[in-house]
């Protein structure tokens, strides 16, 4: 059973080399098999050790194999070893089951791309890497992976290199991460100078054994490592990069930036919490963090007109639901809201994908428009995702994991009301943005026909989604209801159980508020964008929304205050005394440049006195020796 | 009879090297160049000539032989480009063809 475990990673990476190595040589149709195909087989790899480890779990809680030593200097030993526990389990049938399902949509998404191979071959790396960083045992293998996925990110978002904004949201992506991975690189020397390891179970140990909770090391330790989560999640402050990484393709933003990649900063925090519960401090500034996120982000996603760009903001402001969830310290709550998003917001940008394919690459929501009689199978999936991201009440997923997220903001341990006014005013805008992106997009009149209609490769993925995205969240109903908590009770031998220490007001309460806030979101965005009520704003609307529009300003604001500062440092650097001198050098070579090239006059008579006086020259040292 | 002395004999063959020499560079007619060159190739073979009489050994003329052989294959060479070059360029100045010569210094643009 543990070397099926080893094969759940390899094989997208055998994937890989197949498609780098000999890719070009095979037909389109093999390149796709063995793209999907690996895929494929992790998946279902995946769902078999799933099922026996869920029905007969083993007495250690893990499966654990370790494959070979990697590296060994003195004390620092570092293993490839893999370790399953329920924890991995939900975000490997994540990473292989939904990363599966996007393959299958972009054998027909790619078809006619000329990249089709270094397609597949790049999203084949970054499943292979997405999964050894969720497997990994120690923090030097998750290392790895974590830089691995960071590494595609940019190969996949700057993918269609021929346009320079492509390189350029590329090039963001890249080094705005990079500065939070420093930083966790930063927490992963500080941890072994500290214990002398960094295998993930015996730091974890270590760690509740010497240091006690609020001290000074474990709160720099849990910083550091907050801020490798909050670059790879695009949280504040480091979010500017994820609405700019759209200019990837449509199953790139699926796969990578909404449903696996961008949640690696959560998985991180859940995989340490021990060390976040050693640190109220920090775990409390998750939780600010995350509702701040959630609000800058989902505020930013109402004025938006690209479809893309909408998701991407919405996929900022959920993962700010999960950091809330992480930061409160209702864990499992935060997985969970992960897996549900994971379907729905992969569901979102591969529908959306399908609507740019069918309208020739149009992006603007407000030249779309009647798709639903044209598009009527994009137009149901897309329905059933926009429900459960704003998390209609009952009847989708995103319900019952957003829902729990908001009980928990107010009664677990670390809740506060003012945690739960972002999190319920957040909902309202989600439910608001989601709609007018639904009423715009396939609702009023038909503004540009279709010239393509997807086929059945784009449609079945969509269609699993959906019925993911509506059905996932009855396997964990409210405590309040049934105890039908499947969920919690498959990872809490991972993670901490949720303490909830107010009961002041029943959990009905709450879910009666969240589900009329929702409602009334859907109702305002009904008004404003299905019937076109005309309202009168008053007039620093504008401003606000164009501020909104520019994503809160932070891109002008960083490039203020970081960009510019450095380009007029080098612009002074560039004339300092080191440069003198080189620059001294170099003239110095252009002047015997010029000076030999004025010898080279094309005079044949001229190169014949030189050569005979070079000659005598020669003679006259070789006779007087 | 006048005995030559060797310096004699070497100053003689140094100065048919010099008037080939200068005649070299100071004529533009490609075809007085090459003749010039032909004076110059016997002044060599002459230096030759005055090296086996000195020391009596046949090996001085046996090479300016060679040296004689090798200027007629030089000279129907040397012949054949300038009908050539007569050809093609309509001159025999050989200043006219100076199309190997660095017309743009571009290293300037440097810096």
């Amino acid at each position: 059973m543990e070397i099926y475990l080893a094969l759940v990673p390899a094989l997208p990476l055998i994937g890989f080399l197949i498609l780098s190595l000999t890719g070009f040589r095979l037909q389109r149709t093999l390149n796709a098999v063995v793209g999907a195909g690996s895929v494929g087989i992790s998946a279902l790899i995946v769902l078999i050790l799933g099922i026996q480890f869920l029905s007969s779990p083993p007495g250690s809680g893990m499966l654990s194999v370790r494959l070979w030593s990697w590296i060994s200097a003195g004390e620092f030993a570092a293993d490839v070893s893999l370790k399953l526990d329920s924890l991995s389990l939900v975000f490997i049938f994540v990473i292989t089951f939904v990363g599966f399902l996007i393959h299958l949509y972009s054998i027909e998404f790619m078809k006619n791309d000329e990249g089709f191979v270094r397609f597949f071959a790049y999203m084949n790396l970054f499943v292979s890497s997405m999964l050894i960083l969720v497997l990994a045992d120690n923090l030097v293998l998750m290392y790895l992976g974590w830089e691995g996925v960071g590494l595609c990110s940019y190969l996949l978002i700057g993918f269609w290199y021929k346009e320079p904004a492509n390189g350029d949201a590329a090039r963001k992506a890249f080094i705005i991460t990079r500065i939070g991975d420093t930083a966790m690189l930063l927490g992963l020397f500080l941890l072994f100078v500290s214990f002398g390891t960094l295998n993930m179970d015996a730091l974890m140990n270590l760690a509740s054994l010497n240091w006690e909770t609020g001290s000074v090391m474990p709160v720099l330790a849990s910083a550091l490592l907050l801020g490798g989560a909050l670059g790879k999640s695009a949280q504040l402050p480091l979010q500017t990069w994820l609405p700019d990484a759209m200019a990837g393709p449509s199953p790139v933003s699926a796969l990578i930036h909404a449903a696996t990649m961008v949640t690696a900063g959560v998985y991180l925090i859940a995989r340490t919490n021990v060390l976040f519960a050693l640190a109220p401090v920090v775990q409390t500034a998750v939780a600010v963090i995350g509702a701040l996120t959630l609000l800058v982000a989902g505020f930013s996603a109402l004025t938006q007109h690209d479809l893309k760009r909408i998701l991407a903001y919405s996929t900022i402001s959920q993962i700010g639901y999960m950091f809330l969830a992480l930061g409160v310290g209702a864990w499992s709550a935060g997985i969970f809201h992960f897996m549900i998003h994971a379907f729905f917001k992969a569901l979102l940008f591969l529908a959306a994908g399908a609507v740019i394919v069918a309208l020739h690459e149009e992006h603007d929501i407000f030249r779309m428009g009647g798709l639903k009689n044209t598009l009527p199978k994009i137009y149901l999936t897309f329905l059933a995702g926009s429900a459960s991201l704003s998390a209609l009440p009952l009847i989708t997923a995103g319900f019952y994991s957003k829902d729990q997220i908001l009980w928990f903001s107010w009664s677990a341990h670390n809740g506060s009301l003012w945690l739960w006014i972002a999190g319920i005013v957040g909902a309202f805008i989600t439910a608001l943005y989601t709609f007018r992106m639904v009423f715009i997009t396939f609702f009023g009149n038909t503004v540009t026909e279709p010239s393509y209609h997807p086929g059945k490769l784009m449609v079945l993925p969509l269609t699993i989604l959906a019925v993911l995205s509506l059905a996932g969240g009855f396997i964990e109903l409210p405590e309040s209801w049934a105890h039908l908590q499947l969920f919690t009770h498959s990872v809490q031998n991972v993670l901490p159980e949720t303490l909830v220490v107010r009961h002041e007001i029943s959990e009905i309460v709450f879910q009666v508020i969240s589900a009329f806030v929702v409602i009334s979101g859907i109702w305002l965005a009904y008004i404003l964008y299905y019937k076109k009520k005309k309202v009168a704003f008053p007039a620093f609307f504008d401003k606000l929304g164009e501020f909104f529009y520019k994503g809160w300003q932070f891109d002008n604001l960083y490039n203020a205050v970081f960009v510019k500062p450095v380009v007029w440092i080098s612009e002074i650097d560039r004339k300092d005394f080191i440069d003198y001198f080189f620059r001294g050098l170099a003239s110095i070579s252009v002047i015997f440049n010029i000076a030999l090239t004025r010898l080279q006059n094309g005079k044949l008579r001229w190169y014949l006195a030189a050569i005979a006086v070079g000659i005598a020259f020669i003679l006259t040292i070789a006779i007087n020796l | 009879m006048i005995t030559v002395t060797i310096e004699t004999q070497i100053f003689f063959a140094a100065a048919l090297f010099v008037i080939g020499l200068i005649g070299l560079l100071i004529r533009r007619n490609i075809v007085f160049m090459l003749m010039s060159v032909e004076v110059m190739l016997n002044s060599a073979g002459m230096v030759f000539i005055i090296a086996g009489s000195h020391w009596a050994q046949p090996d001085g003329q046996v090479m300016f032989i060679f040296v004689l052989a090798i200027a007629a294959a030089e000279v129907s060479v040397g012949l054949a480009l300038i009908l050539q070059m007569y050809h093609h360029f309509k001159t025999l100045d050989a200043d006219a063809l100076n199309k190997l010569k660095d017309t743009e210094n571009e290293s300037k643009n440097l810096n």
